[in-house]
């Protein structure tokens, strides 16, 4: 059972970043239009080069 | 939008510009530096259409960037202080898309943006604490004992009360104003089963007790939240369309300053005895008298007349209407308030005080439900108090078990999950849904009635008769045609032109506003419009008479109003529905029914005021009937208010849009059958989905009641009538 000394706090360390994660997207508007950024995937503008 | 050859890096590249000088001026004070414009694209739809509209407006000079979010259906652009609003809306144009300027100031976008973010953020640390306490919580399910369970559900506390504390917050917060409001609403029982389970449960953890409810506490708060997410999404893409709405008309007026000088105002600046200058195809900012200039008027949207009419010097003229051919100065008599566009509010606030209050179908569940919860949780514990001979701590737990498994985790997601599926999917048909419960009653009506100018109609004249008249008269009139903008005139020049027919040439042409043009041909008067200034018969339908100057009889052009898309289509479906469908217009006889024979519509009213509309509408209600009012006139704005449930399209007023329920983004009015279809489906979607969690309570709250109910049944009870809600929700075909 000594395992779990290290298993549960991983277990936690993991969802923290998850949730850090999940916070840094909240605050760079990744949510906030879902729709156009599912879209914009889907166009070819800018395959053959970065954006400059 | 009339489009501009070419556009210099100017300010005068914009056409208000040129007819304002003044307006560079005011752009220039507005925005130092760079502008930042944000225009409505209710047309846009794909990928394609987000990369046509950023690289059409990023070619365009002086815009820095632009960027399109498909789920508000809007662009941003920002730009350099000269670039205005008009030359994107007509380079949009250009690139086929409809675009509505908004007033970036008018968004408060920032604030639902901070409070769906605040809602996401909870909804976030909540999913993670489910998480992390299911885990622990399975590994207690399987059979853990003794320490090792102690240490789980000690671990689960430390996840779970926080979690509680800070995503319950919205729960609180309004539990709190409904107890000091003396009400039991929803959130009443949801704080109290949080805060119920969370101390019996750290009560149970402290007395190395089996059972603890930290799992069920969290998870009860994340698919709350969830469902008010989605709730608070759904609001807020409405409620942020609704304003670009009523920022579309930029309310702004030319005054002429004593020194003959023009300046540009607000509406709401202008006071009586001031001196306006309204332009060819502008509206009327406020009542007054005409003192220089003649042109034409069209009142459609006030009357819904139309055929233009002629006014001149002293001539008394209304807010709202709008000025068809010359430039007219007004001596303005009744501004903001007292003007007769205001005059109508009284008539609409009649109207909404008759309207019988709606309940929603939420709002009705939440009232036999909110008491029988705290009933039955008490009843528990006193049937267990006295079962026991007084064991506090069963009773406690049991009570507040019930209150877990009855916690209206399926009836909080049963109606914003069909909402927001509902919604979305009008949303791309390009209806946009404003009051909450419209949804519901449009799911109700089994009349509709029909506006017809600027409704079924677009309030564009098309030529009707061409094929009556000899093509050369048809050369010399599309001629005269070609010199002026006059609706009529347009629509005779555009028929002309479809035809083949080229325009002959012509000497000497001029526009003599308010009455219309003339030119010479070899000597001869040539003259096209208004039937006493020809010297023609008047008919009794909209038409633009053409007299050769050599004797001959002078020739009628006739025109109807034009369709709008969808019109046929839409009364078709409405009408394969088994609803009735009306028309009720305040245009003349002969007008209305030969349009009405046109769509087939039997039942039809003309001549018909705006408090006739609304009395139609009082009527119909009266009898049972339950309407549907889709009109977009200021006369219609009554009807609107009274009607069980309204529709306006996006070129409506102001007034009428702010009246109505839902609007129609687009031009097309076939989406109308659509709506209703999708507004029945998703009321039934409703009213399976309190089925669906009836259910599953009505089975598990016995269990629960007999002190049967493990934290594992809750969960699995919580979470599967949640799936299985979001699902039916889900099932809402496009």
């Amino acid at each position: 059972m000594n395992i779990l000394a290290i298993l549960i706090p991983v277990s936690l360390i993991l969802g923290g970043i998850g949730l850090a994660a999940f916070f840094w997207a909240l605050r760079r508007g990744q949510f906030d239009d879902p729709q156009g950024d599912a879209n914009r995937i889907l166009n070819t503008d800018w395959d053959d080069r970065p954006k400059p | 939008m009339t489009a501009q050859p070419g556009f210099a890096p100017s300010a005068s590249a914009c056409p208000a510009c040129l007819a304002a000088p003044s307006a560079e001026r005011l752009a220039e004070l507005d925005r130092p530096g760079r502008a930042r414009l944000m225009l409505s694209l209710p047309t846009a739809h794909c990928a394609a259409c987000m990369s046509t509209v950023e690289n059409g407006l990023q070619a365009l000079p002086g815009v820095r960037s632009a960027r399109v979010n498909l789920t508000l259906k809007r662009v941003s652009v920002d730009a350099d202080p000269q670039v205005t609003a008009e030359t994107l809306i007509a380079a949009l144009n250009r690139l086929g898309y409809e675009a509505h300027e908004l007033d970036a100031g008018l968004l408060s976008a920032t604030e639902t943006d901070r409070q769906g973010r605040d809602l996401l953020m909870r909804l976030g640390v909540a999913g993670f604490s489910m998480m992390n306490v299911m885990l622990l919580s399975v590994a207690v399910w399987s059979g853990a004992q003794d320490a090792t369970r102690d240490l789980f559900h000690w671990i689960s506390a430390a996840i779970a009360l926080p979690t509680v504390v800070f995503a319950g917050q919205p729960f609180f917060r309004s539990a709190w104003a409904a107890l000091r409001a003396r009400r039991l609403g929803m959130d009443v029982p949801i704080s109290l089963a949080l805060i119920l389970a969370s101390a019996i449960s750290l009560f149970e953890t402290f007395h190395s007790g089996q059972h603890a409810y930290f799992d069920a506490a969290v998870m009860l708060a994340f698919f709350l939240l969830a469902g008010r997410y989605l709730d608070h999404r759904t609001r807020a893409i409405a409620r942020s369309a609704a304003e670009e709405l009523a920022a579309l008309e930029v309310p702004r007026a030319t005054r002429l300053r004593d020194d003959g000088a023009e300046e540009v105002v607000a509406i709401s600046d202008l006071a009586p005895g001031d001196l306006v200058r309204v332009r060819p195809g502008a509206r009327m900012p406020a009542d007054g008298v005409v003192t220089e200039g003649t042109s034409e008027l069209d009142r459609s949207l006030l009357t819904g007349e139309t055929l233009p009419v002629w006014a001149g010097p002293g001539v008394q003229v209304a807010a709202g209407t709008v000025n068809l051919t010359g430039p007219l100065t007004l001596r303005v008599t009744a501004a903001g308030r007292d003007s007769s566009l205001h005059r109508m509010a009284d008539l609409v606030a009649v109207a909404e005080s008759a309207k019988t209050k709606y309940t929603s179908l939420a709002d009705r569940a939440a009232r036999a439900y909110a008491p029988l919860v705290h009933l039955l949780s008490l009843a528990a514990f006193g049937v267990w108090m006295w079962r026991t001979g007084g064991d506090l701590r069963t009773a406690i737990n049991i009570s507040a078990a019930v209150l877990i498994i009855t916690c209206p985790c399926a009836l909080g997601l049963a109606v914003p999950a069909v909402v927001t599926a509902a919604s979305g999917r009008l949303f791309r048909r390009g209806l946009l849904i404003k009051s909450g419960t419209a949804l519901e009653r449009l799911a109700e009506v089994d009349t509709v009635l029909f506006d017809k100018t600027g409704t079924l109609t677009l309030g564009t004249p098309e030529a009707t008769n061409l094929s009556d008249h000899p093509r050369e008269v048809l050369e010399l009139a599309a001629a005269l045609a070609a010199g002026s903008s006059h609706p009529l005139a347009r629509a005779l020049a555009q028929a002309a032109q479809a035809a083949g027919i080229r325009p002959a040439a012509l000497t000497d042409l001029r526009e003599v506003p308010g009455y219309g043009v003339e030119a010479r041909l070899r000597g001869r008067l040539l003259r096209l419009g208004r039937a006493d200034w020809v010297g023609a018969d008047p008919l009794p339908l909209t038409a633009t008479y053409f007299c050769m100057g050599d004797g001959s009889p002078c020739r009628a052009f006739t025109f109807a109003d034009r369709l709008r898309p969808g019109a046929v289509d839409a009364v078709a479906a409405l009408r394969a529905q088994g609803l009735q469908v009306r028309l009720i217009s305040g245009d003349t006889t002969a007008a209305v029914a030969a349009f009405a024979a046109r769509l087939g519509i039997d039942d039809w009213t003309a001549g018909a005021l705006p408090a006739d509309k609304a009395a139609l509408v009082a009527d119909l209600t009266a009898r049972g009937r339950r309407v549907l009012m889709v009109g977009d006139g200021l006369n219609d704005t009554a009807a609107l208010a009274a009607a069980y449930v309204s529709i306006s399209p996006a070129s409506a007023l102001d007034a009428a849009r702010v009246a109505s329920d839902m609007v129609l983004l687009g031009q097309d009015i076939a989406p109308l059958g659509a709506a209703l279809r999708i507004a029945r489906q998703s009321a039934r979607r409703i009213r399976e989905n309190f089925a669906l969690a009836a259910a599953y309570n009505v089975v598990a709250v016995p269990l629960a009641f007999m002190g049967l109910a493990t934290p594992l049944a809750a969960a699995a009870a919580m979470s599967a009538s949640s799936i299985t809600v979001s699902l039916n929700a889900l099932r809402l075909r496009a």
